[in-house]
């Protein structure tokens, strides 16, 4: 089970109480008559699937029922970072920086 | 924030027309999701001693607020109807006599009010509550145990992930979570003494599960 933390309710919880909704930051084209049938199918059907560091998005479903995004590398589960929506992660594929699962970013 | 925040008094009043009373005549009697186990019947008849209490608060008057904690006058609003202040803070909670608010997420709040008055309550809401927000009477669809005696924290450790060692798990602290994987908002109210507000369909679920649950430690039904 993962222990994650709630960057709404601000301490850790178990995995049960929540669900992963997919890859993170995934931009809706601004003019969806104007994409191709490519770049909407971009958009729509096509995800990443790393080895390594990945951009997740959350929801905290039995608890505050809010979303957050969360860096977890694929093939340890470790979480590295839990950041709000609307923020960049800090810690990024290539990066040196070795943060443990925290949500104290501060 | 946005515009929709500004509505006049006007636009404000008519809201009221979502507003009804839900609770029927004194020609209809209330049943709440755990009528039929007789739970008044089971005080007299049932144990007399034992390590978990259980006492059902039925009937109560269940509001959900949603609203912006960073607009002052909504939150003094809230204050001036109920008596008692939004807690902002996450997990907290706050109570004044009969009248309770659990803290649910960044905007909502969970209100607790004797059945009678969740009417009134709700129309003077929507009288003097100033800009975007949104009340429902959700009184139909949850009810509340109350679980308290000496093994009511065991009890808890069974059914739950969550720590409830009284330096994580104060008294007033609230949380949602689940509980023998069925959702539940568990306030603290004393060092042994737990609110559990469970959904409706739930409720039959999580009294035999409390039944098992409590067999090594004795339970003692409260009317
Ligand atoms: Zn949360």
């Amino acid at each position: 089970m993962l222990h994650i933390y709630c960057p709404h309710c601000a301490e850790y919880r178990e995995e049960e109480e929540f669900h992963c909704a997919g890859q993170a930051h995934i931009a809706r084209p601004l003019d969806p008559e104007a994409c191709s049938d490519e770049e909407w199918g971009e958009y729509l059907f096509f995800r990443k699937n790393p080895r390594g560091l990945h951009h997740e998005l959350w929801v905290h479903a039995a608890g505050c029922r809010k979303f957050f995004n969360l860096t977890r590398d694929t093939q340890s589960y470790e979480i590295k970072e839990v950041y709000m929506i609307g923020e960049q992660p800090s810690v990024v594929a290539g990066s040196v920086q070795q943060t443990t699962a925290s949500g104290a970013k501060s | 924030m946005s515009e929709m925040n500004n509505m006049t008094a006007a636009e404000s009043a008519a809201t009221k027309a979502a507003v009804m009373n839900q609770v029927p005549g004194p020609d209809v009697e209330g049943q709440s999701p755990l009528h039929h186990a007789d739970f008044a019947g089971l005080a007299k008849r049932g144990m007399q001693e034992g390590g978990i209490h259980l006492r059902e608060l039925a009937l109560l008057g269940h509001l959900t607020l949603r609203c912006d904690s960073s607009n002052h006058e909504q939150v003094a609003c809230v204050a001036a109807i109920l008596g008692v202040s939004l807690p902002l803070t996450p997990l907290t909670s706050a109570e004044k006599g009969a009248y309770s608010i659990r803290w649910m997420s960044p905007d909502e709040w969970l209100i607790l009010v004797p059945g009678l008055e969740a009417f009134s309550i709700e129309s003077q809401f929507r009288d003097a509550m100033p800009g975007h927000y949104s009340l429902v009477n959700s009184s139909g669809g949850s009810t509340v145990l109350m679980l308290s005696g000496d093994n009511a924290v065991e009890l808890l450790k069974k059914s739950t992930t969550v720590d409830w060692h009284l330096s994580e798990f104060p008294v007033g602290k609230v949380v949602s979570t689940l509980f023998a994987k069925s959702t539940a908002t568990i306030r603290r109210t004393g060092d042994q003494c737990f609110e559990l507000v469970i959904r409706r369909s739930f409720a039959d679920y999580i009294w035999l599960w409390i039944q098992d649950a409590s067999l090594e430690y004795g339970l003692v039904i409260k009317a």
